[in-house]
């Protein structure tokens, strides 16, 4: 793979064939479904569960964007839009990484909830949460990391080489003549 | 499959100008497809878990997962009149409940949402009902606390300073001359806990209904007399123990009713606070002085002691105005245990305690256990307090089949070794250290099992207050039920009944503390012996 041309970049985005490895193309569609079932899983039960809403979350937000985060629960209409979003913005990017559909939408929207995510309630030094994190944190915790992978995915993109972009791909007009 | 035959050569620009799809394409475009099958499988299995706990809890034990369905009706009949005596701490938080604060209460809050749009007091005030009532008088033995109470009382039309009083509100001297008053039909006590039975009496004697503070009593004697007068006069007593309002407590008494916990043998109830106010050490006002507190009349029953700041402001930490930790905190507790059980008056009580941090001369302990035994019921309710640690024990209720953690949210798990949820547990459907039934209030709904970051939310007060309704003041809903009783002729929730329950209850702990022994209950006689 050589990246030192945009062109060429621009075509491996959008050809259905694999400049991979066939290793190379597995672990990244394996990772892509990995992070995808995450989502999915942490939007249904979201969705599934009539009690579910962000507010504690958001109420509990830290650091430097915490202001953001609270005002968002100022409004009855604003929280219930932001809980809308949060649980079919994760149900859909779960299912865009899975299927391999829309992939590259799905990969930057989830990017950026991860990025929101991560700022509302930073492991940094000196800040302590409600929910005491599972594991040990220090600046760096899972969710800038799974946000890391997602970056990845989105440089290598995959849902046209193995996943339902292929037809919307194939189909289209006529490309790089 | 061949996989050399469609795959490009690596750095070489690869064929995009295909015109259709080829059979090779479709496979590799459906190829993680199977994936959400899996996905879906395992989802149904960890689902079906969760449907199983839920059709036992509901259709098999009968509880419901909806919150308790109360008459929301708005007040109505005609205006109450009333008086409040007492206006420390007690009475601007009761007369607030009531819908009347101070103008300049008013001003603080409503420049404190204009800073800050999360804060809610001022919004919630306003939109807290009207109880169609009117204040005509107050009592207070300290003047400053005294016209502060007038200012309050006659704030009818919830206004900052900017505002007019709405009528002209009379202070009082002493109680008895505010009982007395014709323009008066009940009131509100708020006074030390050695002033609640005198004022109650001259109450039931002037016909006027009334709402006291706990406890109750403050001796064992006019225990007796409160009750008698109050049946004799027919007037409408709402004891002050606002929890009755609590939805997590009428949640928690209908799972007990549904045998959720299964055979009860023992009850937890503690109280955990750690600050100078926590114990009773509240500021004392500057301005205070012989010339503006009437000292004698603050004494009363009491025995005569030298005028005293600390005494006047500080009383509950003298067994001379104050009921200790029995009387003043654990009868919150055993009042949330006789709604949720009606467990009545136990067979004996036991105490021990001291003082052990706060030595500041007062002659109330600071930590303090007391042990009440209910052979008719089979279970021991345990109260353990301390004034100087914060560690928060909560209320636990204890069965053979499960245990109930109770607080402003419930939650209830299954004992490991269950009879009940024996097969359950074995299929790994429930899992001892999850709730098997959970309910935060204010929600609209409520799960069987929900996740470990609501758990943990609800469980410190974060709950959905925009969700399912309003936020709402316990308080407010205990002084709108006894309103509402007056004007029905009804019975409140606490009435005299359980105010005398109460009261011999939490004496009868604080006598085995103060006299070392174990002291018993004649339910025949009513008598302690």
């Amino acid at each position: 793979m050589r990246f030192d041309k945009n062109d060429e970049y621009r075509k491996m985005m959008k050809s259905t064939h694999s400049n991979f490895l066939p290793l190379q193309l597995f672990f990244l569609v394996t990772l892509r479904v990995l992070i995808g079932w995450h989502f999915l899983y942490e939007g249904l039960v979201k969705l599934t569960n009539p009690d579910w809403s962000s507010v504690g979350y958001l109420l509990d937000s830290k650091g430097f964007m915490a202001g953001f985060f609270h005002s968002l629960t100022f409004k009855p209409a604003m929280l219930h839009t932001v809980d809308f979003l949060n649980e079919w913005g994760l149900i859909l990017i779960g299912l865009g990484l899975i299927l391999g559909i829309f992939t590259q939408y799905s990969t930057l929207a989830g990017i950026l909830l991860l990025a929101l995510y991560y700022l509302s309630h930073p492991p940094f030094p000196g800040l302590t949460f409600s929910v005491p994190a599972e594991g040990s944190y220090l600046i760096v915790n899972k969710t800038l990391i799974e946000m890391a992978a997602l970056i990845v995915l989105y440089l290598f993109p995959t849902g046209n080489k193995l996943g339902l972009d292929i037809l919307f791909t194939s189909t289209g007009k006529k490309k790089n003549g | 499959m061949d996989e050399k035959k469609n795959q490009p050569v690596e750095g070489q620009p690869e064929n995009t100008d295909r015109k259709k799809l080829n059979r090779r394409d479709v496979l590799k475009s459906i190829a993680t497809i199977p994936v959400i099958g899996v996905f879906a499988w395992s989802y149904y299995k960890k689902k079906k878990g969760e449907r199983l706990i839920k059709r036992m809890i509901r259709d098999e034990l009968g509880m419901e997962y909806a919150p308790p369905v109360f008459n929301t009706k708005p007040v109505s009949g005609k205006k109450i009149r009333l008086g409040i005596i007492g206006f420390g701490i007690r009475g601007p938080q009761e007369l607030k409940a009531a819908g009347f604060v101070h103008p300049t209460w008013i001003d603080e809050v409503r420049e404190a949402a204009e800073k800050n749009p999360q804060d809610k007091r001022y919004q919630d005030f306003m939109e807290q009902e009207d109880l169609n009532i009117v204040f005509n008088g107050v009592c207070d033995v300290f003047d400053i606390h005294a016209q502060k109470a007038i200012e309050t009382a006659a704030n009818d039309k919830r206004e900052g300073s900017e505002g007019k009083p709405s009528h002209k509100v009379k202070r009082y001297r002493t109680y008895k001359e505010l009982l007395a008053a014709k323009d008066i039909d009940a009131v509100l006590i708020a006074t030390p806990d050695h002033w609640h039975a005198p004022i109650t009496i001259e109450a039931a004697r002037h016909g006027k209904h009334v709402y006291c503070e706990k406890p109750m009593t403050w001796n064992v004697p006019e225990t007796y007399v409160v009750r008698d007068e109050v049946k004799k006069s027919g007037i409408v007593f709402q004891l002050g123990h606002q929890g009755r309002q609590t939805e997590s407590y009428i949640k928690a008494r209908e799972a007990v009713e549904k045998n959720l916990l299964g055979p009860i043998n023992l009850i937890e109830v503690t109280t955990n606070r750690n600050s100078p106010n926590g114990a009773w050490v509240y500021p004392i006002n500057p301005k205070a002085s012989q010339k503006n507190i009437d000292w004698r009349q603050f004494i009363g029953q009491a025995p005569w002691h030298e005028f005293d700041l600390k005494r006047f402001f500080r009383w509950r930490c003298w067994w001379d105005y104050g009921t200790g930790l029995s009387g003043d905190l654990f009868t919150h507790e055993y009042d949330a245990i006789n709604q949720i059980l009606n467990v009545g008056i136990p067979y004996s009580a036991t105490s021990s305690g001291g003082i052990y941090y706060f030595k500041d001369g007062r002659t109330v302990p600071d930590v303090q256990h007391e042990v009440f035994e209910f052979p008719d019921h089979n279970f021991t309710l345990m109260y353990s307090a301390s004034l100087a640690s914060d560690k928060n024990r909560g209320k636990v209720l204890m069965g053979h089949d499960g245990y109930m953690e109770l607080g402003s949210t419930l939650n209830i798990y299954a004992d490991r070794e269950s009879t009940r949820y024996k097969e359950l547990i074995q299929k790994g459907v429930i899992v001892p250290s999850r709730p098997i039934y959970s309910y935060t209030p204010g929600r609209k709904n409520t799960d069987a099992i929900t996740t470990a970051t609501e758990q943990y939310f609800a469980g410190r007060g974060l709950l959905y207050t925009y969700r399912g309704g309003k936020r709402v003041d316990t308080t407010h809903l205990h002084i709108k039920e006894w309103l509402e009783s007056i004007r029905n002729g009804t019975q409140p929730s606490c009435n005299i009944d359980r105010g005398f329950e109460e009261a011999i209850t939490n004496q009868m702990g604080t006598i085995a503390l103060r006299e070392g022994r174990k002291v018993l209950w004649d339910p025949e006689k009513e008598k302690i012996i």
